[in-house]
Order: C-alpha cells, then sequence, then structure tokens
C-alpha cells in the first residue's frame, strides 16, 4: 500500500547533494523568494542559523515570518533561491513527511494535537520510528525504550500526570507543551517554533522559555515571537524580518536601539508591535 | 517462516488480542446461532422468527458489513464518502453476475444468454460477463473490483490532496456517473432493471426456505470477521494514526506520516468491505438494480453510520440495523412518510445527539470508555 519511503536511509537515496559553503550551519537560507500570485512574501531571503542556536525571527505582521518557517518546512514552495539543510542537502521540492523525517520538527503557532486522543497517543504517534508507512504501522509495537523515551518526554513538558487525559481537555499552555513534546520525540535536530507563548500566562510563559532554553544542548531552534518580554528572556540572536527580507541581525539590546527597526515597529504600528 | 504464514500467524494472534469482549461473543452467537433456532420452532410459536423475518435480518446484516467500512472512513479518519454505493453495487452486481449466468437456459427464453440480453438483441455473451461463470472468480472480483476501483479513484483524489466538501462531492458524482453507466442498456448489465430472476447459488434454490438460513448464517459470520478486522484496523497504531487525521491533518503530516496513503488504505478496505455486503445482499434480496446503487443510497449509508453513533464499531451495525428496520416496518405501514422521517431522523442525530445511538446508550449509563494504560497496551 504506497509506503513512502520516510527512513532517513531512503530519503538519503534522493537528496540532492549540494555543497554548502557555511559548514556549520544547520539551516542556510540561499537568496530565497516565495511568490504568492504576485505578492513576494520573501523576497531575496539570507538566513543561517548554526548548531544549537535559538534564534528569534520578530517583525511586523506581514514580514513573512511564517512564510519563513512554510518554507522550510515544504508546505510553501519557493519560485527561486536553495534551502541547505545540515551539510548538504537542498530541502526545495521535497514534500512535509519527508523533511519532518529528516529531522525537522514543526510546532504551530495555534496548538495542533490530537484532541481525541490520550496525551501519550499523542506523543506515541510523533515518536520518531524508521517506518511510518501504512503496513508497518499497522503492524508495529510500543517497545521499552519507546516508551521510556515518551515517559522522559512527559516528564520535560510536565504532563506526566495526564499522560492518559484526551489532549482536548488540556489548557492552552498544556496543549502548547504537548506540541513542543510531540515535535522532541521525532528527534528533529531543527525545530521550528511558532509563538510558542501566545495566550499563555505569565508563569506559563517563563517555564516554556527554560522548556525551549534547554533544549539547546541537542538542538536547534528558530522561534518566531511577538511577545519582547519572552524574546528578551530567550534570545542571543535576533533577526528582524521586514517586508520579505532580513532587516537585521543582533543582540536583543542592538535590535532594539537599531533605528531601523524603530522605524518599522514605530513609525506604522504605534499601537500594537512596538517591540517595548 | 513465509511472509504470507507470519502474515495470517500475526492476524490470528491481533484478532485474539483485539479485545472482542463477551458483548461481541454474546451477540454473535444470539444473530448466528440462536434467531435460526426461533426460525426453527413452530410457525404458531410466539417466538418463531419466520423466512420472511430472517431473510430480513439477513438484508440488514449485510448494510452493516458496508456501515462498518463507511464507519472506518468517516467516523474515524473523518473523510465523508458519499459515493460508497458504488463500491457497494460493483460487488453486488459480480455476484449478480454469476448469479444470472448459473440461471442457464432456465430463462424466460430458454436461452443461454441471461433474458434482458435477448430482450435486447446482443447475440452473444459480452467479454467481460465470461468470467463469471466461475464462482472463484466471481468471488475475488466481489472484493476486488470494489477495491481496485477505490484505489484508482482514491490515489488521484487523495494525491491531489482534495479534501473535506470537496471530496465529498466528487464521491456523489461518482455515484452518479455509477447509476447513469450502469442504467445504460448498452452497459450490458440490465439496464435500469438490473439483474434478477436469479434461480440458484452453487445448485441450491434460491427459494428455499434452507438455501436463505445459510446465506443468512454466512452473513453473520462475515460480519462477525468484518467486525474483528475493523476492531483490529481501530485499535493498532495505524488506527490511532486515522483518528489523528481527522483531529489534525497538518500535524500528522509533521509527524512523520504521509496521510494520503493512510486515507487510500482506509478507503479501499472500506470499499471492499461495501462489495462483500452487495454480495451478500443479492442472493437474499434478489435483485439488484441502479437504483440500489446510486446518489441517494449513498447517502442513506451515511445516515445509518451517523444514527449508530460514528467513530464506535457497534454503533454503525446497530446503525444499518436499526434504520433498516424502521424503514421496513414503516414502509409496510405508511409508504409516503419514510422519506420525511428518515430526513427528520438525520437532522435529529446531527442537532440533539451527534454521538449517534451508542453515543446517547454510553451517556446514559454514565459509561466512559474504558481503556487500559497506554503504556501496558502493546
Amino acid at each position: 500500500m504506497n509506503e513512502s519511503p520516510s527512513t532517513p536511509r531512503a530519503i538519503a537515496g534522493e537528496r540532492k547533494v549540494i555543497g554548502s559553503r557555511h559548514q556549520r550551519s544547520i539551516i542556510y537560507l540561499d537568496n530565497v523568494t516565495v511568490d504568492f500570485d504576485g505578492f513576494k512574501a520573501l523576497n531575496q531571503l539570507n538566513l543561517i542559523v548554526d548548531y544549537h542556536e535559538l534564534r528569534v525571527v520578530i517583525g511586523p505582521n506581514g514580514a513573512g515570518k511564517s512564510t519563513l518557517l512554510d518554507v522550510i518546512s515544504g508546505k510553501v514552495r519557493p519560485v527561486s533561491g536553495r534551502v541547505v539543510f545540515g551539510q548538504a542537502t537542498d530541502l526545495i521540492g521535497l514534500r512535509e513527511h519527508h523533511i519532518a523525517a529528516l529531522g525537522i520538527g514543526r510546532k504551530f503557532q495555534t496548538p495542533s494535537v490530537y484532541t481525541t486522543l490520550p496525551v501519550w497517543d499523542n506523543l506515541d504517534l510523533s515518536l520518531r520510528r524508521k517506518n511510518k508507512g501504512v503496513v508497518a504501522t499497522l503492524f508495529s509495537k510500543l517497545n521499552s525504550e519507546e516508551s521510556d523515551k515518551i515517559a522522559r518526554t512527559l516528564e520535560a513538558i510536565g504532563l506526566t500526570k495526564k499522560s492518559q487525559v484526551l489532549a482536548g481537555q488540556l489548557s492552552h499552555g498544556e496543549k502548547q507543551w504537548l506540541e513542543i513534546g510531540m515535535v522532541l520525540l521525532q528527534d528533529p535536530e531543527l525545530l521550528l517554533i511558532d509563538e510558542p507563548v501566545a495566550g499563555m500566562t505569565e508563569q506559563e510563559t517563563e517555564k516554556t522559555g527554560e522548556l525551549l532554553q534547554s533544549l539547546t544542548d541537542t538542538h536547534s531552534l528558530i522561534v518566531i515571537e511577538h511577545d519582547m518580554e519572552f524574546v528578551r528572556q530567550i534570545a542571543k540572536t535576533v533577526t528582524v524580518l521586514h517586508e520579505g527580507t532580513v532587516l537585521c541581525e543582533g543582540s536583543v539590546e542592538n535590535i532594539q536601539n537599531d533605528p531601523r527597526v524603530i522605524e518599522i515597529y514605530l513609525g506604522r504600528h504605534k499601537e500594537t508591535d512596538a517591540p517595548v | 517462516m513465509t511472509p504470507e504464514s507470519s502474515f495470517t500467524s500475526r492476524l490470528a494472534s491481533a484478532a485474539a488480542h483485539t479485545g472482542a469482549g463477551p458483548a461481541f461473543w454474546i451477540a454473535g452467537a444470539i444473530l448466528f446461532a440462536g434467531v435460526p433456532l426461533l426460525n426453527s420452532l413452530p410457525d404458531d410459536s410466539f417466538f418463531h422468527v419466520s423466512d420472511f423475518t430472517l431473510n430480513l435480518l439477513g438484508k440488514f446484516f449485510a448494510f452493516a458489513i458496508l456501515a462498518l467500512g463507511i464507519d472506518l472512513i468517516w467516523g474515524y479518519t473523518g473523510v465523508l464518502s458519499l459515493g460508497h454505493g458504488v463500491f457497494f453495487g460493483l460487488g453486488a452486481y459480480a455476484m449478480g453476475m454469476h448469479l444470472m449466468l448459473g440461471i442457464g437456459t432456465e430463462g424466460v427464453y430458454g436461452n443461454a444468454l441471461p433474458d434482458f440480453m435477448v430482450w435486447n438483441q446482443v447475440e452473444e455473451l459480452p467479454w467481460f460477463w465470461k468470467p463469471f461463470y466461475s464462482l472463484t472468480f466471481s468471488l475475488a472480483a466481489i472484493v476486488l473490483v470494489p477495491m481496485a476501483a477505490a484505489a484508482t479513484f482514491g490515489y488521484v483524489v487523495f494525491r491531489s490532496r482534495i479534501r473535506g466538501v470537496y471530496f465529498s462531492i466528487i464521491t456523489q458524482a461518482l455515484a452518479l456517473v455509477a447509476w447513469l453507466v450502469f442504467n445504460r442498456n448498452e452497459t450490458n448489465l440490465g439496464g435500469t432493471n438490473g439483474l434478477t430472476d436469479f434461480k440458484h447459488i452453487q445448485g441450491f434454490s434460491l427459494n428455499e426456505p434452507s438455501t436463505q438460513l445459510v446465506m443468512y448464517m454466512v452473513t453473520i459470520l462475515f460480519l462477525g470477521l468484518a467486525y474483528v478486522l475493523c476492531r483490529w484496523i481501530t485499535q493498532s497504531r495505524t488506527g490511532r494514526v486515522l483518528i489523528a487525521i481527522r483531529d489534525c491533518e497538518q500535524r500528522v503530516f509533521f509527524s512523520g506520516y504521509s496521510p494520503a496513503s493512510y486515507k487510500l488504505f482506509v478507503f479501499v478496505v472500506s470499499a471492499g468491505l461495501a462489495g462483500l455486503a452487495g454480495a451478500l445482499y443479492v442472493p437474499q434480496v434478489g435483485i439488484i438494480t441502479p437504483n440500489q446503487i446510486g446518489v441517494l443510497p449513498s447517502i442513506e449509508m451515511v445516515i445509518w453510520v451517523a444514527v449508530g453513533g460514528r467513530g464506535t464499531l457497534s454503533g454503525a451495525i446497530i446503525g444499518a440495523a436499526g434504520v433498516n428496520f424502521m424503514r421496513s416496518t414503516l414502509t409496510n405501514h405508511f409508504p409516503e412518510l419514510w422519506p420525511f422521517f428518515l430526513g427528520g431522523l438525520f437532522i435529529a442525530v446531527v442537532m440533539f445527539f451527534p454521538k449517534g445511538i451508542v453515543g446517547l446508550l454510553r451517556k446514559a449509563s454514565g459509561m466512559i470508555p474504558s481503556r487500559k494504560p497506554n503504556s501496558e497496551r502493546a
């Protein structure tokens, strides 16, 4: 039944191996343009994120932040440019589940979990497995190693006690953590995280920040966020997007004092998006 | 161990582990042995089940097999197919063709060709009819033809990421196309009148109550097997992926599964079940016409599952049998009221008890579906 070659090895066969000048980068976007019927959501964008880096991407509405994640995760196909993952994998043209299997996990803006399945099953389905085709999944059984892994993740996201609760009954913050847990179980090298603390209480926000920072030991992260207080808590390097291109990059202090950043935020959306 | 034997042994152990509980065995025993036993009581006994009722029950439970398939794709996976009448029809016509050829020269015209062909002045048996002389071929075709049709159609549709209401509309169009094609005399499948006047099956007269009794028992047997198969699928990790697709297809992609493959799988399985149901229906009802496989019956099939309770396998069976029971009762006494009743029932389900009869029963008994802790589950 139409087995998809989702094993890393099978995909390696399909990899378009290309040289990368940036040997240390986990992801390298080279001159990427995305065109939605004439509107350039990304315009010759260049972005490099290193291994074990936590990069925060900010920018006013419509700057192309979500499109950036869509391009990396294969949801949107650019008209030109290259997206290089790791040493030499061109992601352009690969389907979402292939890219996920390569080691790029994505957490959506609105919590997207399987609401009518228990927390445990949500995590179980997300676990990285060699073969995720229909037949293999029909016969696959949970081994103790996988079970331990799920238990450890439950611990990390603080949901051990709720493992049998239906995901739809969790609070908003808990759903967000569950989704982060689901992404983590895919063993991604790179995590794409879209507005993780939107709608969270102050306490939840802080906890989320700690969780994300603890991940940089083993992962690289790209986080999109509006909440500047949260950005200050977690960010070392911030990239500011504006009209589909990178406006500037640097530490939180540098960014906040950059006249161009102040201009795009304060000049246009005085009340809404101002970085405080 | 050959792959095949390991597959069957896995299937057997899976069936044993599906946790088909005591209710399954009790209901199965009542339907398989109890009802035929009541049928053998003297006619004047209060508990006597008449041959007519037994035959009706056989029809209802053939429909229940189809309902299980619809429940897999709609109740579990959230993909609403309004074209399952087509797959039912393919199975039914495959069986009908075999029975038709079995009539031989006993037809009205005494010709080896089916009567409608003589009527339509067809001189020679069309090529696609010929293999249906063979019982083995016909039995295989009953399941494989609908599955192949579903695989082809599903592959194109799911690959193109057609989903939601668009998928439903396309499947409805499929049902309309099938209806039109089967209606044409040139298709050589009996046109509007369909296939009928069957005489016997493997030498046994279809008019004999004993033959019908065996057909009923065969139907119950296949219903039991279909239930175990569906239960095995829904309890497996694949079953949980199906629910995940229903809950949040976008996340399924990013969890590394290809939803299209899973939807195709479940669509093909449900088409096979629909074909099986059609094949069991034909010898018990004695006729299959395009009107039984078109748009309207396809929608009605979905209503059975909605009424019974989608996303629960017992609900699909209860819904199919229950709605059809009401249909026979009502159409006996108030034939013109049935469409209004069916429509009203559907609206009532959607508005007042979206989880169907099974949902109501669970609520009434305060029963929370008990699950073993997953960490202990294999």
